[in-house]
């Protein structure tokens, strides 16, 4: 760490590219809790876009027409608005609709953080894709497959569970992959509520460091860092769950 | 030498009575009326073959008898339980009633062993190391011992059938309905398929057979049906159906395949 801070000085005299992150205490552990903080919205996120996903593709399937209606009516609003107006609209619109509590010190507080609602707007903005995706996915099992667990006693939600998911989700993990991707670039958006998060620690630091351009490019090539973990995680998955004669994975 | 057709639904059902019975059943897709007022009565262990040319509503017929297509109107009983009812429990009739497809309708990403294994877990909620002993010994059954890790990608069309059919006995179903289950496959797999079938048939199993198989037809079936245009036109032992057809859409038929 130390070696790494001193590289950092040297840098800094000799070429005048000054990574501040690499020798300065504060800035450092702003830089590294707006990486987790990105890394919290992201995977927070993606776990509940995937669980609207799973649940809103099911439902769209549903008998009742109101279900079926109503889900369609989320895909529109979110699908139709962008990102950073919805973040907007919770955090400044419906934020206020809600009632105020009272936190530790006695102080009016709103019912939910900056934090919880981008965890709330993203989980939707890229839950709405991925219902979508699902049941592209869905559709691609054929109905004979679903008639033979129909006449094995299986229930509609049995089926669904067992096998028609299990093999929509192997038919659309690349469309899956492309928006979790996307919903982790989104997160920071989330800057625009001041959720402390990669974008908005890298701006303090080179507001006060005065070095735009190197944080610039520390930003990006943290981006590139993090999605790739994400495609990697993402090409793992797939790799475990190919099935020889089905899809196009690369096999066990 | 026809037998009365049709008993009272909700009684309790006993071995002498038909276990299936199909009364003056209607169906129509759309304008289109598949089936005309079909019946048909089925024993306890019996092999019936249906046959008939493509578009008779043969399948439609075995489909309407376990809840998988619904009939517009007449009454299916299956071991005095009525199938034409609202408040038809399709798991119960489900339990009894197992089916092999043409297409044999594996679930891809399960191996074979998996593939028996799953619904009397899911559905049944059975004893997961009791349902895999029965398992294993289906698929011995079907010839398949060896295969049971083997995906069904990685098997030919009529292992993947064997696998199906093991698959269906799994629920332990006191009727088996094979629709045209040798129709996508090559002549050599065909046999294998066949042999498991009759095996099956020989042990006391009720089967319900729509075939294009003949000689299968002629020498495993107890009686033969035979379809066309939505009505049941004649049907008689095999014996008897090959040898003295009586109606003329039938000894067309016959001439044509025979």
């Amino acid at each position: 760490m130390e070696a790494l801070a001193e590289w950092g000085r040297a840098l800094y005299e000799a070429t005048g590219i000054n990574l501040t992150i690499l020798y300065d205490q504060f800035d450092q552990s702003r830089f590294i809790s707006g990486i987790w903080m990105t890394i919290y919205l992201s995977i927070i996120s993606l776990f509940f876009s995937v669980i609207i996903g799973v649940v809103g593709a099911w439902a769209q399937g549903s008998p009742i027409k109101a279900v079926r209606w109503a889900i369609n009516g989320f895909i529109v609003l979110f699908r139709n608005t962008p990102p950073l107006v919805q973040i907007f609209f919770f955090y400044f619109g419906i934020s206020n609709l809600l009632p105020y509590v009272e936190d530790a010190d006695g102080m009016r507080a709103p019912l939910f953080t900056n934090i919880q609602w981008a965890i709330i707007s993203l989980s939707l903005f890229a839950g709405a894709f991925n219902i979508e995706i699902f049941r592209s996915g869905i559709e691609a099992v054929p109905k004979s497959t679903l008639e033979a667990a129909e006449a094995l006693g299986y229930t509609r939600l049995g089926a669904y569970r067992h096998i028609v998911l299990p093999l929509a989700i192997r038919v659309c993990l690349p469309a899956l992959n492309n928006n979790l991707v996307n919903l982790l670039k989104t997160t920071s958006l989330a800057y625009a509520i001041a959720v402390p998060e990669l974008l908005y620690a890298s701006k303090q630091i080179w507001t006060d460091a005065q070095n735009v351009p190197t944080m610039m490019v520390v930003l990006l090539l943290t981006y590139v860092a993090l999605v790739g973990v994400l495609v990697w995680a993402m090409n793992a998955w797939e790799r475990s769950m190919a099935v020889p004669g089905y899809g196009q994975g690369r096999g066990r | 030498m026809k037998q009365p057709i049709g008993t009272p639904a909700g009684v309790l059902w006993t071995p002498e009575q038909p276990i299936i019975s199909v009364v003056d059943v209607r169906k129509s897709f759309g304008a289109f009326e598949v089936l005309k007022g079909v019946s048909l009565d089925v024993k306890k262990g019996e092999a019936i073959c249906i046959i008939g040319p493509s578009g008779s509503g043969k399948s439609t017929l075995i489909r309407c008898i376990n809840a998988l297509v619904e009939i517009d109107s007449g009454s299916i009983l299956v071991e005095n339980q009525e199938v034409n009812d609202e408040r038809l429990d399709k798991l119960k009739l489900r339990r009894k009633v197992g089916m092999v497809f043409q297409q044999y309708n594996l679930f891809p990403h399960k191996t074979a062993l998996q593939n028996v294994m799953m619904a009397p877990i899911n559905v049944l909620k059975q004893d997961k190391k009791e349902v895999e002993e029965r398992a294993r010994k289906l698929l011995a059954k079907v010839r398949l011992t060896g295969k049971e890790n083997n995906y069904p990608g990685e098997l030919s069309g009529g292992q993947q059938q064997r696998v199906a059919i093991a698959r269906s006995l799994a629920m332990r179903p006191d009727i088996m309905l094979f629709d045209e289950v040798t129709a996508a496959l090559d002549p050599e797999t065909v046999k294998e398929v066949l042999v498991t079938i009759r095996e099956l048939a020989e042990e006391g199993m009720t089967c319900l057979l729509v075939t294009h198989e003949m000689k299968f037809a002629r020498d495993v079936a107890d009686h033969i049906y035979f379809t066309d245009k939505g009505v049941i036109v004649e049907h008689a032992p095999p014996a008897e159906f090959f040898e003295n057809a009586k109606d003329e859409r039938t000894k067309t038929f016959l001439g044509q395949i025979l």
